[in-house]
């Protein structure tokens, strides 16, 4: 132990009253019922109606962060490739919408997709019949991709913009064309950032009661919206508390999976 | 020696309103160890960089068997490189370091073992193929980098600094094994360094650089007893450049006295700098030199003493076995063998 330790006191109380705790109460109301241990609220989320849902988050969360990879790897590619100002420029318009209320983005996307949207008023300009853009997987993936793709591109990019770019010239030196490059060097050298970029959007995604609610509508169902619906509304914590901590299991497997392609490479941002 | 198997004609190169090299001519023999020298922003990486096709000239034209190849890509070139810091892939172990040339030309399996295990003989690590590249030490990743130039069996190999990381006694290891390599494998070596000792020690041919220019090619022998100019021999090893006067051929005039040289085709009475090597100059009692003058300062260094000695205005470093104390007259002598007069420079 330091001298300096006990500067960590303060935090390590926060991480206490705040983190560990809270976590506990949630293990307890997730294994307790009335006084006594019990996996009743655990066996009730084996029904086929929310095993679906939480197939469906862990689909669409899949499914948004694919997007974001072939999106961002390409987008963090040619952002590492500029001169330093378009660098720096081009990195300030990926950050600039995260400075803006998450919730006030979403909102944003309403406006757009909506029945009396900004898309569908333009279509109803050009005589075209409107289409139901809301309401739909496509839009909550939209809303999915757009708010999470950041979080993609960043670390992507630190790797590839920290990468040795000897290796490179070593790699054409040795007979690679651009191709060859990529699939050889380029690519296996940026897997910390892929499984950083993966993590972080995947994590947020899976778990997202928001954009569902806005995005998805008031039916619309993802395990965030049911873990929100059991503790707001049915008045069920201990259903809540287990269906949380299934997703934390789920994120945790992600995560240990993801950690794999990480070890021994610095690089992207970690959550562990 | 082979025919020119390289060849640089006027090359020109500049980045950003600098110009890093100005006026490159330059040709490489088959078989040859030829070495770019120079202080660091000289050019000589560039013109390297350039051989390899990492860089294009502005103006010029690189010849590869009297075929223009200014425009071919790095990887379409018979030629490999061993780079400064190894750049070694740290996501594959030593044996797949090695055998990445050989995978991208998509050869049998069975082969790619074959040569690269033969390979890593040649250089000394047998038995360390699995092993992680940043678990070996900066000597042996550099025989990895070599072992996976060479294993492409490439016309020309290309070296920059190689040996730069290393320490002082695996280095000079190092230049002997290097000049071994290159005998054993029967290919061009294009060796980039500052360090003087170490160009001289292995290569066939010097090529001394400064300012973008080339200030002198020859042979080791060649650069350190001819020096063209004041910069090559002030850059190769230690010496005493003296102002004088050649009073005609065969004979040259500084520090007041006539020494008999034996170079000559300058003219009569003309000023010229007059370069005498530590090591050749001799010291003896004051009544029999050429020249008298007074120890100022000396220093031991190990195989001899390096003694700065007045004289006539000048100040000579003079090298010898024998301590003098400081105070002392002593006699110097030189004889004409060893007396190297250079045109003197415009502007000086």
């Amino acid at each position: 132990m330091k001298k300096t330790s006990w500067l960590a006191g303060p935090y390590l109380v926060w991480m206490g009253l705040f983190i560990v705790i809270p976590l506990v109460m949630i293990l307890v109301y997730a294994v307790m019922e009335e006084g006594t241990l019990s996996i009743e609220a655990f066996s009730k989320f084996m029904q086929p109606v929310y095993v679906k849902v939480l197939a469906r988050s862990v689909w669409l969360a899949l499914l948004s962060t694919a997007i974001c990879l072939f999106v961002g790897y390409p987008a963090a590619m040619f952002i590492a490739g500029r001169e330093k100002g378009v660098r720096n420029l081009l990195l300030m318009l990926f950050l600039v919408p995260m400075w803006m209320n998450f919730l006030l983005r979403t909102y944003a996307w309403m406006t757009l997709l909506g029945n009396n949207g900004l898309i569908n008023r333009f279509l109803g300009l050009l005589g075209l019949p409107a289409m139901a853009l809301m309401y739909n997987d496509v839009a909550v993936v939209l809303g999915m991709v757009y708010n999470f793709l950041p979080f993609m591109v960043l670390p992507i990019y630190t790797v590839l913009h920290r990468m040795d770019q000897s290796l490179i010239e070593a790699a054409r030196d040795l007979g690679a064309g651009s191709a060859g490059v990529f699939t050889k060097v380029t690519l296996p050298l940026s897997m910390p950032g892929i499984a950083s970029g993966i993590t972080m959007v995947f994590m947020p995604a899976v778990s997202t009661f928001v954009i569902s609610r806005l995005l998805g509508g008031g039916q619309y169902m993802l395990i965030g919206n049911l873990v929100e619906q059991q503790f707001l509304v049915q008045g069920d914590w201990n259903f809540g508390s287990a269906i949380s901590m299934i997703l934390i299991v789920v994120i945790l497997v992600s995560m240990g999976i993801m950690s794999r392609f990480e070890k021994g490479q610095e690089g992207g941002v970690t959550p562990w | 020696m082979g025919t020119k198997l390289i060849e640089l004609k006027n090359i020109h190169k500049s980045y950003e309103e600098h110009e890093v090299l100005s006026g490159i001519d330059l040709y490489i023999r088959e078989n040859e160890f030829i070495t770019l020298l120079g202080p660091s922003g000289c050019g000589k990486t560039t013109t390297l960089r350039l051989i390899g096709g990492f860089e294009k000239p502005d103006e010029g034209d690189v010849l590869f068997d009297s075929k223009r190849i200014n425009d071919i890509p790095p990887h379409q070139r018979h030629i490999n490189t061993v780079f400064q810091r190894y750049a070694l892939f740290p996501h594959l172990n030593v044996f797949e370091n090695v055998a990445f040339g050989l995978r991208i030309q998509k050869q049998p399996k069975e082969q790619i073992a074959k040569k690269v295990s033969r390979m890593l003989k040649l250089v000394d690590l047998k038995g360390f193929e699995q092993r992680h590249i940043e678990s070996l030490s900066g000597g042996q990743q550099q025989r990895v980098a070599i072992a996976r130039a060479l294993v492409n069996q490439p016309r020309v190999l290309l070296l920059d600094e190689p040996l730069g990381a290393l320490d002082m006694k695996l280095r000079r290891e190092m230049q002997i094994e290097l000049k071994n390599m290159q005998r054993q494998v029967g290919i061009t070596f294009i060796y980039v360094t500052h360090d003087q000792e170490e160009a001289l020690t292995m290569s066939d041919t010097v090529v001394v650089m400064n300012d973008g220019r080339i200030q002198q090619i020859g042979t080791p022998e060649d650069i350190y007893n001819e020096p063209n100019n004041r910069f090559v021999a002030h850059f190769i090893g230690k010496s005493n450049i003296i102002e004088g006067t050649m009073i005609r051929d065969k004979e040259v005039r500084f520090c007041g006295e006539a020494f008999p040289c034996v170079d000559g085709g300058f003219g009569e009475d003309v000023p010229v700098d007059v370069v005498l090597r530590p090591e050749d100059i001799h010291l003896g009692s004051p009544d029999k030199g050429q020249l008298t003058g007074t120890v100022t300062d000396v220093v031991f260094k190990g195989i001899h003493y390096e003694m700065l000695i007045e004289c006539q205005d000048h100040t000579l470093t003079v090298q010898s076995t024998r301590m003098r104390e400081p105070g002392e007259s002593v006699g110097i002598s030189v004889g004409p063998e060893e007396i190297h007069v250079m045109a003197r420079e415009a502007g000086q």
